[in-house]
């Protein structure tokens, strides 16, 4: 990263046009454009403009309440799922504004895969089920290629040695660290570009943690990571770019390291010395 | 307990006096005693075969319905219209099972001619059925956790094909429960029957035939006093009424046990 200092100066939070770099540093995957998000009259995001690497792992940290999850829920247009909830600005995935009209919403979260704090498999379905699940309900029949996705998914989310004997158990049965690594299978199974994921060990022991976060990491080769934790440790060890997010406001984005050892505002100085949060 | 086990008690200690081969496959007949006066013999298979396709039937009809009534009223029913189809649920699943009869015959039986039959009973009995299995669809599907609903919408589901696969698929036990608790409550209902489906000794040849149910031949023959061994085949009638409740009954207990402690979805 040695570019890092110059391209923390294009990002930082108050450079909130949209720059198109003439001179691409590092292809950019997501760039969200003077973002606006509210749920009823609650004004959630302000004018967040943020620009996410490819092929990096981009962490969102922030009190609780400080809008990570409205801002990656609005990236794959699942904000907009929440009755009352409105959105302004654009996101750019590649370029293309997936909130362009006639842009359909199914096919952004098709690119843009989620996974969530919870663990949600499905919960009346095997756990070849669980990931075969959205190739199969976008009609994918063919069971060689559907095979193929489950074991390639079930690989990269390091759970396959672990139930590959087991296939036709319960999703739910597996145990918590399981089922979230399972959810990561099957968000990977539909092949998407882009992996969000909303705080996925919140509910985790520390070795179910350790081993999501070393799959994340593993990810980077193939996916655009975008992990939102209230865990500062947990971004500095798995993420590239560190946005802190307070209030709906970006107020500092950059390498991860220099924002950790030396933030520009002293907001960001105060959450990583737990003085607020 | 007490009063369920005394009825249990009494209805099969009678009962299984009534129970053989001929009551249970046979068609009504009467035969003349030694002493002249006329007997009743024979069995009820008509009225098992009656009961059997009215809840066959009524099933048809009101399953689908209410089951897309209830998906309908769990995903998109928080408008007007929502409100109002569940308020006129809520009142049809109050309304008298008699006045439905009561209905139906003024309608269908003579105002549309179609004569008591089947079909006149099984219409009854679906307006009574409908607002359960609505309403049971309804509460499982909303019992389903958003989490689920939102895991599927994350992959690039299709809403429709989301509801219909994954949510309904999870919700499934509660729905199979409710369309099969209906149909048990159902198959005991003999008073929309009075007015609607007429009576036959003879096995049915068509749904717009008169048909003989269990619940009606079990009220004609227990208020019959005149002709001996009636009373006895009414409560051999009420026996096997029960043991049909009861294995659907079962069938929910089987229905809901399943692999995953619920009905194992495929998609
Ligand atoms: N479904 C919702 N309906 C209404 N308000 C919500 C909803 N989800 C979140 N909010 C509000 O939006 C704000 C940001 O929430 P969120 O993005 O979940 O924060 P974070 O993930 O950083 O904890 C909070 O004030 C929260 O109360
Ligand atoms: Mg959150």
């Amino acid at each position: 990263m040695t570019l890092g200092i110059q391209v923390d100066k294009e990002l930082k939070a108050e450079n909130t046009k949209p720059i198109l770099i003439s001179r691409p540093v590092e292809p950019l995957k997501i760039q969200t454009d003077k973002l606006n998000a509210w749920f009823g009259n609650n004004h959630v995001l302000r004018d967040v403009s943020l620009r996410i690497k490819e092929n990096h792992v981009t962490a969102i940290i922030g009190p609780s309440g400080c809008g990570k999850s409205t801002l990656i829920r609005c990236m794959n247009r699942m904000h907009e799922l929440v009755p009352q909830a409105k959105v302004s600005g654009a996101v750019l995935l590649d370029d293309a504004n997936v909130y362009a009209k006639g842009v359909d919403p199914v096919s952004v979260r098709r690119k843009i895969g989620m996974v969530f704090q919870k663990p949600n498999p499905f919960p009346t379905m095997s756990v070849y089920d669980n990931v075969a699940a959205g190739l199969k309900l976008n009609g994918e029949r063919d069971h060689a290629r559907l095979d193929r996705a489950v074991k390639r998914s079930l690989d990269l989310a390091f759970l396959w040695e672990e139930v590959k004997h087991e296939l036709d158990k319960s999703g739910s049965s597996l145990s918590g660290g399981q089922q979230q690594r399972l959810c990561i299978a099957r968000a990977l199974a539909v092949e998407p570009e882009v992996l969000l994921m909303d705080e996925p060990c919140s509910a985790l022991d520390p070795i179910a943690t350790a081993k999501i976060e070393e799959l994340i990491t593993n990810l980077k080769d193939q996916y655009t990571v975008v992990i939102v934790t209230h865990n500062m440790q947990q971004a500095a060890r798995v993420s590239d770019y560190t946005a802190f997010l307070y209030l709906g406001q970006l107020i500092e984005y950059g390498d991860t390291t220099n924002l950790f050892e030396n933030p520009k505002e002293e907001l960001t100085e105060r959450y990583l010395t737990g003085k607020f949060g | 307990m007490i009063p369920l086990a005394s009825i249990l008690f009494e209805v099969v200690r009678n009962g299984a006096t009534a129970l053989s081969v001929q009551f249970l496959t046979g068609t009504p007949a009467l035969v003349t005693l030694p002493t002249g006066n006329a007997a009743l013999a024979g069995g009820i298979a008509v009225s098992i075969e009656g009961t059997l396709v009215l809840m066959g039937l009524t099933a048809v009809i009101a399953v689908p319905i209410g089951l897309l009534a209830g998906v309908y009223l769990a995903e998109f029913g928080d408008n007007r219209f929502g409100r109002s189809i569940r308020f006129l649920n809520d009142v049809l699943s109050e309304f008298p099972s008699i006045v439905i009869g009561i209905l139906v015959y003024s309608i269908l039986v003579v105002g549309l001619r179609v004569g008591f039959s089947a079909f006149a009973g099984g219409v009854a009995l679906s307006i009574i059925m409908l607002p359960i299995v609505t309403r049971t669809t309804e509460e499982s599907i909303k019992l389903v956790p958003r989490s689920v609903r939102d895991a599927a919408m994350a992959l690039g589901i299709r809403k429709w094909r989301a509801t219909i696969s994954v949510v309904l698929s999870t919700a499934r036990s509660g729905v199979v429960t409710g369309a099969l608790l209906s149909v048990a409550r159902i198959s005991g209902e003999s008073a929309p029957l009075l007015l609607t489906i007429g009576t036959s000794s003879y096995f049915l040849s068509g749904l717009n035939q008169q048909v003989d149910a269990l619940p009606v031949r079990i009220f004609l023959l227990s208020s019959e006093n005149y002709v001996s061994g009636a009373q006895q085949q009414g409560w051999g009638a009420a026996l096997i009424l029960i043991v049909l409740v009861l294995c659907l009954n079962l069938a929910v207990r089987i229905a809901t046990r399943g692999k995953y402690g619920a009905v194992r979805s495929r998609i």
